[in-house]
Order: C-alpha cells, then structure tokens, then sequence
C-alpha cells in the first residue's frame, strides 16, 4: 500500500530558467523505508521538501503534476499540491513531518522541545503531555540518557543527542509520514549508527523517505532506493535490486563509484 | 618591517584606553572641588545655583534648605538677586549645586523614550525579518537607515514646531516637557534598536525556522518560540546600546525639556537633563558652578560607560 504516490511531477525554483525536477513520478510504500540517493545537485533534497510544501516558506516556486498523500480516515488520496490554506499546511506539515542535515534543537528545555510540537497543536493536559514525551523519548531511544535532566537546556546535549531529540520531537506529533533530509550528515559514524538503529524501528509505525549521501546507508536500511540524476528519476526499484543488479547504466555508474 | 608594523597598530589599540582613561581624569580632576564639598549629597539635592546662609556649614543645614525645595527658576533672576541682596545684609552666604533635577531629568526622559520605542523597533523588526517580502524589506531598511542618520537637531526643531503641540494637546501640560522630550528621544533610537534587533534576528538559522515549521507551526509561534529566544541577547544588547545613545542625547532634549531647574512632578512638566545643563551652563560658569558641571559630566559619564559596558560585556559578547 502507498502512503504518498508523486505523479508527473515538476518543480521550479524562482527565477530559475530550467525546472530542476523533471516529470518525477515516485510511490513512497507504506510503513517501509524509501531512501533518495544521487549525486549533488540531483534535486533529491528537492523532491524532499516538496513532500510536505516546506519549500513554500520561500514564495514564487512553481509546481507542476501530482503528490497524492494517503488520508488515514476516508483511505483515499489528496493532492497536497492543491494545498492553499495556512491551516491546511499546518495539518499537512503534522503529518508529514521532517528531520535535517543538522541538529535543530530549539532554544528551551529538553521536555519543551518533544513537547512543542504537541502544544501548538492545541494540547494543555499536564499528564498527557508527559506521557506522550515520555514515550516520544523512549522511542527515539534517548529517555534513558535525558530522562534525569528534562528540565536542562537541550543545547547541552551531544551532536547525537541533539538529532534524537529533534526525531522525537518529530515522532511526538505522531506522523504518518517522517522526512529525513540527510540526517546524519553532521553525525560521527557511532551517532550515526543509532540513528539508523532508530529509524529502522520508526518503520513500524511510521513511513519514511531518507535523503542520503551515504550509498552504504541507504543499502544497509532501506526497502526501496531511488536513483536521481540532474532532475531526473533514472531508476527506482527494491533496495537489493539498485545495488545489485542495476537496469540502468547511470544507476550502475554512481553505486559503482565511478561519478558522483 | 614586521615588528614596526605590530608597534604601530598596538599603540592605535592602545591610545583608545588612554583617552578613555585620560577623559576620566581630566573630569574627576575639574570635578574635585564639587565632590569636596557636596560629596554624595550631590545626587538627591535637587538645589542648583541656589544661595544659603552659612551660619552652620555642615551637611545638615544644607540638606534643610535643599529640602525646603525653593528652587531658582532662571525666570525668576531678578528676584533671586533681591533676595541675595537681602540675605547678604543678615549673613554671608554661599551658593549650592546639586544634581538631582538632571539626574531625574536625564534618567526619566530616557526611560520614556525607551518605552515608547522598545515595542515599535520590535514590530519593525520583525516586520523586516520575517514578514515583509525581500524588496520590501531591504527598501524599509534602507529608510530606517536613513532615519538614523538624521541630525539630532533637526529632530529637536520637528519635535518643537510640529510635535509638542501635538503632545500637548494629547496630554495637557506644557508643550515643552518630559514626555515631549522622551517622545522625540524615542523616535531617535527607534530606528536604532530596530535595525540591531532586525540584524539580531535574521541571524536565526534558517533549518531552525523551518523544523518548527515542520512541526505544524505558525508564522507567529516560530516568531515568539524560535526567533525570539534565539536572538534574545542580541534583542537585549540592541535595546542597552539604544539606552546608551539615549542617556548622552544633547540637542533634541535642548530643544524639548524646557531647561529648567525643577523637579518635575508630572511627566507633562518641563525640566532639564544632564548634557542640556552641561551645554546650556558651561559658557558661564566659573569656580564651584563649573566644577559641579564637571561634576554632573562624570555622573553622565560613568552612568553610559556603565551601561554600555553592561551590554558588551553580558550580552553582545555572547551574540557572536
């Protein structure tokens, strides 16, 4: 089952002459790992942040084709491209929620931080806002490091830490659909193990598409791979198919090591 | 080469602690005979060139007559000298300094001016930084700039012929006043504190902006949970550094606070501030009047070397 289905779709950037996605057409599979792997400059970053319209924080782009997101209550499809209202981005942008290239912790506490998310949704419960952040925690696998010091800064945290927290904060809202845009891109390689760890849990729950530079870590965790080249998809297919038995010559090329 | 090269730009370095050291001096020096006679005193006694009987030269009888609050109004001179005459045929008498009536003037139109100003260069600012299209927001910027660079005596003229009337009108009271003079001193640093604050704020990174964002955030909730806390202390720096420019502000206040020596009782009354005393007085004073100028200068002096430093040290420090 699909959870996002991306049709035809075309993006262009203010002012730019040229869109720099061409006709990308993309299923992102339900509760399954969907990783975008490609050379800089690829538009794989994006295809990203057009999957949940933060690119539209930025006014003047042009869009172009389909983004069908999965409507868990009727089963049926929207178009988040149609998208216009401020609070319908604000309910798009709740369930498609997104993780950077760096830690973003926010200015205040650990506890404020998961439970940001939760109060500008409109949730005052004490108690519920501590289970839920409890829970966010122990599932980002961080409620046993921080659990002693909720009420510290989150700034004090490590690089690792820090990008935990923010996958917490991310999973607190509870997502259908998470964002990783490079997550461990600013991550020492044992900090990078844990969050591969994570995410490859969060795939019970939630449906996720990763951005990476990092061609072992886009085999090692995801079920689907996607090849970008200068705008284009070349190839998408299962993750063991790209990296083994690749159809296309570009793909074969770049896994290879011989560009990119 | 090298080695000259260091001395020359050490000594640059140096030479701004020995001016800065040197004004220090030179103040405390022609302050001395002042702050030898009225000591600390001089800070709560609102008496300035006013003459008393010194029957009993001790701190007590001054602190009576200074608190019997006849002060000398420069309208009244006239009677003043009838008055001297008098006192002289009884007993010898001397003149009194004291710097209340600047130091409230100086303190109370500087605190107008920051509340009347903290709120719009926020708006402003947030305005400039978040809000406003690109092409708007560097065309307004580049207004507020110019407003910054605007004579502070052309604001003195615009705030007397065109605001205090205004003022007046709004709030009773003399045109020419503290608040008139608070007012117009806000519009002054307005421009000021918006621009650091603007600066302050674009500094937030943009990937902080956009996760909270991410998390269904509105414009106004990344502005008072992101933004704001991010760029606190540069906020807080902008708003010292303009109470900085504020407390040495000369010829809009001249123009504005009426330069008399009165306390004021309301804010709608005229008064007088530290630098309009020094400006309007120090071409003719001479002995104890002149030194308790100098007096008044280093009060000045120490009071936005204090603030200043306050905001280097505490906050814009820690901005970078």
């Amino acid at each position: 089952m699909l959870v996002m289905n991306i049709e035809k779709f075309s993006f262009t950037y203010p002012g730019a002459e040229a869109p720099s996605l061409k006709n990308i057409t993309l299923p992102i599979e339900k509760n399954k790992i969907t990783s975008l792997i490609g050379p800089s400059g690829c538009g794989k970053s994006t295809l990203l942040r057009s999957m949940n319209r933060i690119h539209d924080l930025y006014p003047g782009n042009t869009y172009d084709g389909k983004i069908n997101l999965l409507n868990e209550t009727t089963g049926e499809y929207d178009n988040i491209l149609a998208i216009k209202k401020e609070n319908d981005f604000i309910q798009l942008r709740q369930k498609v929620g997104m993780i950077f290239q760096k830690p973003t912790p926010f200015p205040m506490s650990i506890f404020d931080n998961v439970a940001y998310g939760l109060k500008i949704d409109g949730i005052k419960n004490k108690s519920e806002l501590s289970d839920r952040v409890e829970a966010a925690l122990k599932g980002s696998a961080l409620w046993n490091e921080v659990s002693d010091r909720l009420g510290k800064s989150a700034m004090g945290l490590s690089g690792g830490q820090q990008q935990r927290l923010c996958i917490a904060r991310a999973v607190a809202v509870k997502p259908e659909v998470l964002l990783f845009d490079e997550p461990t891109s600013a991550l020492d390689p044992i900090s990078t193990a844990a969050i591969e760890e994570l995410i490859v849990e969060l795939r019970n729950d939630i449906s996720i598409a990763i951005v990476t530079h990092n061609m072992q870590q886009a085999s090692r965790i995801s079920d689907y791979t996607a090849f970008m080249y200068l705008g284009d998809l070349i190839e998408f297919d299962k993750t063991e198919n790209i990296f083994l038995n690749p159809k296309e010559q570009q793909t074969e090329d770049y896994i290879t090591g011989r560009f990119g | 080469m090298e080695k000259l090269f260091q001395k020359i730009s050490f000594s640059s370095a140096t030479l701004v602690f020995i001016i800065l050291l040197g004004i220090f001096i030179t103040l405390f020096d022609a302050a001395r005979p002042a702050i030898n006679e009225f000591g600390l005193h001089f800070i709560v006694d609102p008496a300035w060139n006013k003459e008393v009987p010194i029957t009993t030269p001790q701190a007590d009888s001054i602190k009576k007559v200074s608190d019997s609050s006849e002060v000398v109004n420069p309208d009244d001179y006239s009677d003043d000298d009838g008055m001297i005459m008098e006192d002289e045929d009884d007993t010898p008498t001397k003149t009194i300094y004291g710097g209340l009536v600047p130091l409230v003037g100086t303190i109370f139109s500087t605190l107008i001016a920051l509340a009347f100003a903290m709120p719009i260069a926020m708006g402003i600012a947030i305005f400039l930084a978040e809000i406003a299209p690109k092409n708007i927001s560097s065309f307004v910027g580049g207004a507020i700039e110019l407003l910054a660079a605007i004579p502070s005596i052309i604001f003195g003229m615009w705030g007397l012929y065109y605001f205090a009337p205004i003022v007046a009108d709004l709030f009773g009271g003399f045109q020419v006043s503290l608040l008139t003079a608070g007012l117009v001193l806000g519009v002054m640093i307005l421009p000021f504190m918006a621009a650091i604050t603007r600066d302050s704020m674009n500094t937030t990174p943009d990937i902080l902006k956009e996760s909270a964002y991410a998390l269904g955030a509105t414009k106004f909730e990344v502005i008072k949970d992101v933004i704001f806390p991010y760029s606190k202390v540069g906020i807080i720096g902008s708003i010292i550094l303009s109470l900085g420019r504020a407390l040495g502000e000369t010829m809009a206040v001249a123009f504005l606070i009426g330069s008399i020596f009165e306390l004021p009782h309301k804010i709608t009354d005229p008064t007088i501030s530290i630098p309009v005393a020094l400006a309007n007085n120090f071409g003719e004073a001479s002995g104890l009047g002149m030194s308790s100028l100098f007096y008044l200068a280093l009060i000045l002096f120490v009071m936005s070397f204090a603030v200043i430093s306050f905001a280097k040290f505490f906050f814009l420090r820690k901005a970078d």
